[in-house]
């Protein structure tokens, strides 16, 4: 790699049930000035833009040309779009930087879940043929990975419970989550989960800079290097993999160079408390590792917004001094199906 | 503020989606109560069968059948039924594996409660009474006494196979505007149309979508415009909307009313369609009770000289 490319700002919006009273871009656009002010920039110095949404969530065909009036796209700039969650907007961010073409990104990622229900909308993403026409919801695909953890004696529903408890204890901390405090866990949703092993459905926006070499240590005091970055895919037939394990999460981990030396930090993406129990083990996370600071996706899943979050809180942490090396990690698909691992680091103090 | 406005909005859209070779003697298969699983390189039996193998991608054609018997190897029950879900009563979701088969199966299982089921649990198919090779041509699974069904020893070939489904979805959804668009509507209704001016480059835009996209910042500040305004551009439209009752062919145009920086666009009535033409000046006509303009028509003002709109083209 020749080039170091680090993240240098970001900024989210509140999590909430719901945001009726604005549309997309006005729910997106006080995240975009924020790290713009962050970091002194001006749309027209940003090199390249990349977003990542998914017009399904509220029912809006091409919702994402109309979020980019929030950035202020002309005259025309360099800009991209993934149907992905804003994680995916960052690696091709990333790329963009790594080739040299431009010297700073702009990458935002936004979902408004609250027009419509999200455990339907969710169906649409399966298998057309085989699947997609039995409308499993999401929370049912996420308990059927949580009842074969139990059965192979990885976790029980108490233990299930106390990440619940404790993401959301941190998440006193954060004053952007949705969920905090003292949260009940509530009865069974899809057994075996309960309300309490879901994470919360709410509406929200995040955004973060990128920026190259020297760039970088001009914008941001300790900029959040991006040493490695590597997302994998498993296939899409349920009944094919080890729903007890995540392969995916850490073949990206180790291509990411996460397994080189030990994080201080991760924050995972597991809209579910039983996928921290596959994530903790896939990625190696022992208890020397603060895991979800945050609160994590339990605390707010903005969907589409909710992985690119999980890197801003890493390089947020690094930013302020609280982490030397983070991990951070997006999902996307039924039961961790995909999924993005990033390692980050700031410079020695 | 105004009251926010909210809108139920159904969004359907029914896929005819064709079927590969493996897919569909499946569902063709499932029509004709067999299973079918289709044989990997190293030996696995692949159920339901896919047309390329999902470790090494190598295209799999090999049909096997496999019996309508198997174990579940994981569950999940669902106390409450939701649309398009196989069972309307509470019933469990499943991963089975059929007898013959190496990989499992997502469905219901129709049972009394969570007690009555378990992961190993012995279960066979329920047919649906109507079939048309599709996935829930298996209505559910029901709890088995242990008996292995034997296949029927199908070769994989059927007269009149399957070679596509409609894959039929509906999403429901409560659509808001969001705060500049909900003041556009509410204006329109009083018969008035705002625009929002860009507090940087001071342009107005109509309808306002909250944003400035030149300048990426938002727009409040709330600028009355027209009602008259002129014809930039336009086009005839010749064939007919469906369930639309205007008669074609007619004219479709951009129009940038006075005062506004953007042009809106809208349909041309009260003049033949081949006499419409840029520069035509227009004003909005509103129907009894409607909400916003059904359409414009001409003022009957000299036309606009080009000068006056070439920047709003």
């Amino acid at each position: 790699m020749t080039r170091e490319i680090a993240v240098v700002a970001f900024a989210q919006t509140d999590t909430l049930r719901t945001t009726e009273e604005q549309s997309e871009v006005e729910m997106l656009m006080p995240v975009l000035h924020d790290v713009l002010q962050q970091t002194g920039l001006k749309t027209a110095d940003i090199g390249f833009t990349c977003s990542g949404s998914s017009d399904y969530l509220a029912g809006r065909a091409f919702s994402f040309t109309m979020a980019l009036d929030g950035v202020g796209a002309w005259p025309p700039i360099s800009e991209s779009h993934v149907e992905m969650d804003g994680a995916w907007a960052l690696y091709e961010a990333w790329t963009k930087l790594l080739t040299g073409d431009a010297d700073t990104a702009l990458v935002y990622a936004y979902g408004k879940s609250s027009p419509g229900s999200v455990r339907d909308v969710l169906t649409r993403q399966l298998d057309p043929y085989y699947v997609a026409p039995l409308w499993p919801d999401s929370v049912a695909l996420a308990a059927l990975q949580a009842q074969a953890l139990i059965d192979a004696g990885h976790t029980d529903e108490p233990e299930l419970a106390a990440v619940a408890s404790r993401s959301r204890a941190d998440a006193l901390s954060n004053s952007r989550a949705q969920l905090s405090g003292s949260v009940p866990h509530g009865d069974y949703v899809v057994r075996p989960l309960h309300r309490g092993d879901c994470a919360p459905i709410g509406d929200g926006a995040a955004a973060v800079v990128l920026a190259a070499g020297e760039r970088a240590r001009e914008l941001c005091e300790r900029p959040a290097w991006i040493r490695g970055i590597d997302h994998r895919i498993e296939a899409h037939s349920l009944g094919v993999r080890d729903l007890t394990d995540a392969p995916s999460a850490r073949l990206a981990a180790e291509k990411a160079g996460a397994f080189e030396h030990p994080v201080d930090t991760a924050e995972l993406h597991a809209p579910f408390t039983s996928q921290e129990v596959v994530l903790r083990k896939a990625l190696r996370l022992d208890d020397s590792v603060r895991v979800n600071p945050s609160g994590g996706a339990l605390a707010a899943n903005p969907i589409m917004a909710a992985g690119l979050i999980r890197i801003g809180e890493a390089a947020a942490r690094i930013h302020r001094g609280e982490s030397d090396r983070a991990l951070a990690h997006a999902t996307s698909g039924p039961c961790l199906q995909q999924n993005l691992v990033a390692v980050l680091e700031g410079d020695p103090r | 503020m105004p009251d926010v406005l909210k809108a139920p909005l159904v969004v359907e859209f029914p896929f005819t989606r064709s079927l590969g070779p493996v897919q569909s003697a499946f569902l063709t298969g499932l029509r004709e109560r067999v299973v079918l699983g289709v044989r990997t390189g190293d030996g696995r039996t692949l159920v339901p069968p896919v047309e390329y193998d999902p470790v090494t991608a190598e295209e799999i054609r090999d049909l096997v059948e496999v019996a309508p018997t198997g174990t579940v190897t994981t569950w999940a029950w669902n106390h409450e039924p939701r649309r398009g879900q196989p069972l309307d009563t509470p019933f469990a979701w499943v991963l089975v594996k059929l007898d013959g088969a190496d990989t499992a199966l997502l469905h219901a299982l129709d049972a009394p409660g969570p007690d009555a089921v378990h992961t190993g649990m012995s279960v066979r198919i329920r047919w649906a009474e109507e079939r048309s090779g599709a996935i829930t041509d298996i209505a559910c699974f029901e709890p088995n006494d242990g008996t292995t069904a034997q296949p029927s020893g199908h070769s994989g070939e059927f007269e009149d196979q399957a070679t596509g489904i409609v894959a039929e979805a509906r999403l429901d959804y409560v659509y808001s505007p969001g705060r500049a668009q909900s003041g556009y509507i509410g204006a329109l209704s009083e018969r008035r149309i705002v625009g929002e001016r860009c507090p940087s480059c001071r342009k107005v835009y109509v309808p306002p979508r909250g944003a400035c996209p030149t300048c990426g910042v938002a727009t409040a500040e709330q600028v009355e415009v027209g009602p008259r305004g002129t014809v930039t551009t336009f086009c005839i439209v010749n064939i007919k909307a469906k369930n639309l009752d205007i008669e074609v062919p007619y004219v479709y145009a951009h129009i940038a009313l006075d005062g506004a920086d953007l042009a809106l666009h809208g349909r041309i009535g009260g003049i033949p369609y081949d006499q419409v033409r840029m520069g035509l000046r227009v004003e909005p006509v509103w129907t009894e009770g409607g909400r916003y303009p059904d359409h414009y028509r001409p003022t009957g003002e000299p036309d606009a000289d080009y000068e006056t709109y070439k920047e709003l083209l």
